[in-house]
């Protein structure tokens, strides 16, 4: 559970609203995705690490958060430089294998990226409470209360749905079907065990439902929130921090000339 | 109790509490769910008085819940089933008027939902639109009204079950309902948590004067906060009604014949032969822990033996480690610590330790009856259900059917074999995960809370035949918070509150 657990934090980062962050991230993530070239990616990255001290989290914890970029970006560079696509002279040549300069610079431009997109993402929701942003989002984007906050009671869900699968598990090895079948009857057991899983969380979320509609929950009734949640002038520093840095990194990107726009 | 002030109420009516009682009127009320081919509820004439406080009977399948949750608005539309008569709240529809009712469920897990305990208790209030200032004030007055002494941002998933019932309820005051529909909310909670809920619920009516319906077992535990009783009849319509002491003592047989506790009604411990055989397993110094020999142990230092014919209950106060370690002697979890080993005779070549059996050597060896039976279906129906041990073990086709058959009789399923587990009653749900052990004929049984929210008739079937068992020589381990279980059928109590490891540093126990 602890990935889905805030960090409460304690610098300026905290208050801000998490719609903000939300909206930051977007913004910076649709620029950064809108060409591969390691420029912009490298451009974003630098300005985050500045801005980084100001997140609210230690270093360890920020170490602890972000770790699986740590294992997805190197994986990633190496997978592309063997197999990516192949333009000018050859580096090395293994077989079938072949990295070339082409190669090594995509596989650098999607590292970066990977890191560039993940860390400013992960950073701001590892500070976020999913209330909170339930609150943001109802309140001050106006999205229908239902869908928030249906979407925020099923969440809180999932820790009793990995206290299930558990359960599940050791159930099956009780009833004697655990065994059999080698690695392909291994599959078929995760898949029932996961239909098992299914059926229980679809009769927990009726219930859920049914007493969330006891609540008055779901009526036409204007509804009214008990935590406010407001946009101020932090908020839009923060949104605007992540347009600067987007709009940094794609001017660094053309003016280097290495700018290659996906959809072109 | 005096801080059971809910201020004025909405049009300055002059009742305690500021809340007006709801008044209950159903006429030829009937409810079939849709897919069913027995209505749930037919023929309902009932008036409930603004104020009263109402215990609501009948057997299994009687339809109280199905009553409660038409008077609370959430049976759903025309294409969750068909409704016959009128079921009225205040001469209105209860769907139109949320928050005039409030409806505390049984599973305590499946109501919270927020994750911080203020938050959810202002749940209602902001879906009835109530200011931001008056919710707040509202909050405060429903967690002191329930007993709830917690920070508003403490973390809904570390409360007791007890704790998270009491919650739930605070949630519906919050909403000042002018109706209280509990459905068996204590039928889920170890004894203190029963307490707990009951006597929040007391204080609560004491101070408003909002009609109750309350609908559970355990009639005693009830008793001294309803002034009636009303008895749902099976067939249709209402068996008995009246003052409490009145109907229990007219209808007392009947009662007991449908499952209620009725007080002073204990059933008798079953004779046993009480013959001991062979030891079967031995722990010394056992730590347990619920992620195996990987975790860290919930408690340890436990000295147990099991032996033939013989019933060691498992009892100590919520998270002091009674499922871990049923899960451990049942060769589910790997030890923490120290010893735990099967006699040479037990083992039968499968080797010393059991968490190295293999599925099917466990499966004649040990069976395991888990707290939740849904946790331990596999199949679409009930036949093909206590058919998988029988198979697993490779028994021909006609030994696997004759096996079956018998279990279907032995545990009054037989109506049901065609039916899908997960539909049935949970009275039906234990027999069946107990008949599902038993297909494969273990010598040990392990049981986790096996009476958990049972009817009385479920109860004394289940004493009934855990009594045979151990007089055929099996051995019985069960894990129970129910002191009369423990007198009718333990013959060793092993306490695992002094082994328990608390390390939570809020105290939570868990």
């Amino acid at each position: 559970m602890s990935v889905l657990t805030p960090v409460v934090a304690t610098g300026a980062v905290g208050r801000v609203n998490p719609v903000a962050k939300l909206l930051a991230a977007v913004v910076l993530a649709v620029a950064l995705l809108l060409s591969i070239d390691w420029v912009s990616a490298g451009t974003a990255l630098l300005l985050e690490a500045l801005l980084l001290p100001f997140a609210g989290l230690s270093a360890r914890q920020l170490l602890a958060r972000t770790a699986p970029l740590w294992v997805a970006a190197p994986t990633s560079v190496v997978a592309i430089a063997l197999y990516g696509r192949d333009g000018g002279a050859a580096v090395v040549e293994w077989g079938l294998v072949t990295v070339t300069e082409g190669s090594l610079a995509l596989a650098g431009a999607i590292g970066l990226r990977i890191v560039a997109v993940g860390v400013p993402g992960i950073v701001l929701f590892a500070t976020t409470d999913p209330t909170d942003l339930a609150d943001g989002l109802g309140q001050v984007l106006r999205l229908p209360a239902r869908f928030v906050l249906g979407g925020l009671a099923g969440l809180r869900l999932v820790g009793l749905f990995m206290d299930d699968w558990r359960q599940l598990a050791l159930a099956r090895r009780a009833r004697g079907v655990a065994d059999s079948g080698g690695p392909v009857g291994a599959l078929r057991r995760f898949g029932q065990q996961a239909f098992s899983l299914l059926v229980l969380s679809v009769r927990r979320g009726s219930k859920l439902a049914t007493a969330m509609e006891a609540k008055g929950f779901g009526t036409d009734t204007p509804r009214t929130w008990a935590r406010p949640s407001t946009f101020g002038l932090r908020d839009g520093v923060l949104v605007a921090l992540g347009v600067v840095i987007a709009g940094a990194a794609v001017t660094a990107a053309v003016l280097a000339g290495t700018w290659e726009f996906v959809l072109a | 109790m005096s801080s059971v002030s809910h201020g004025a109420g909405g049009a300055g009516e002059p009742t305690r509490g500021g809340v007006r009682g709801a008044r209950v009127t159903a006429r030829g009320w009937g409810w079939r769910h849709a897919g069913r081919r027995r209505p749930a509820v037919s023929q309902l004439d009932l008036d409930v008085a603004p104020g009263e406080r109402v215990l609501l009977l009948g057997a299994s399948g009687a339809g109280k819940s199905t009553l409660l949750a038409g008077l609370a608005g959430v049976l759903g539309g025309d294409d969750e089933g068909d409704e016959a008569g009128d079921l009225l709240v205040d001469g209105r529809e209860p769907a139109d008027q949320r928050g005039r009712v409030g409806l505390v469920l049984q599973d305590p897990d499946s109501q919270v939902v927020l994750a911080r305990v203020g938050d959810d208790v202002a749940f209602g209030c902001e879906n009835l639109g109530v200011p931001r200032d008056e919710i707040w004030r509202r909050v405060g007055h429903a967690l002191d009204a329930v007993g709830l002494d917690l920070p508003l941002a403490a973390a809904t998933s570390e409360l007791s079950g007890g704790q998270k019932q009491r919650l739930a309820l605070a949630g519906a005051l919050a909403m000042r309902p002018g109706l209280l529909l509990l459905d068996e909310p204590t039928a889920a909670l170890d004894p203190e948590g029963v307490v707990e809920v009951r006597d929040a619920v007391a204080r609560v009516v004491a101070a408003t004067e909002a009609t109750l319906v309350v609908v559970e077992h355990r009639v005693s535990v009830w008793l001294p906060v309803v002034d009636r009783v009303v008895v749902l009849d099976a067939g249709g319509g209402v068996l008995a009604d009246g003052r409490p002491d009145d109907v229990l003592r007219a209808e007392r047989d009947r009662l007991v014949d449908a499952g209620v506790w009725v007080p002073g009604a204990a059933p008798p411990a079953p004779a046993r032969s009480r013959t001991t055989g062979d030891r079967l397993m031995t722990a010394m110094g056992l730590g347990v822990g619920r992620r195996g020999a990987r975790g860290r142990a919930v408690a340890a230092g436990i000295d147990l033996t099991v032996t033939e014919g013989r019933a060691l209950a498992v009892t100590g106060t919520n998270g002091s480690g009674k499922s871990t370690l049923a899960l451990t002697v049942a060769g589910l979890l790997a030890p923490v610590a120290g010893a735990l080993e099967a006699t040479p005779s037990f083992a039968d070549g499968a080797g010393a330790s059991p968490i190295r059996w293999k599925p099917r050597q466990l499966l004649t060896r040990v069976g395991t009856v888990f707290q939740d039976p849904e946790h331990q279906f596999l199949t679409a129906t009930v036949r093909r259900e206590l058919a998988v041990g029988p198979e697993a073990l490779g028994g021909s086709p006609t030994e696997v059917a004759s096996r079956v058959d018998h279990l279907l009789d032995r545990l009054r399923l037989d109506h049901l074999a065609g039916a899908n587990p997960f539909t049935l009653s949970g009275g039906e749900k234990r027999r069946l995960s107990v008949a599902t052990v038993l297909a494969s004929r273990p010598s040990l049984l392990v049981l986790d809370e096996p009476t958990f929210g049972q009817d009385a008739r479920t109860w004394r079937e289940l004493v009934a035949l855990l009594a045979e068992l151990l007089d055929e020589g099996r051995a019985v381990v069960a894990v129970t918070h129910d002191a009369e279980f423990v007198d009718a059928l333990a013959d060793g109590v092993l306490d695992l509150s002094a082994h328990a490891r608390r390390v939570d540093a809020t105290g939570t126990p868990r």
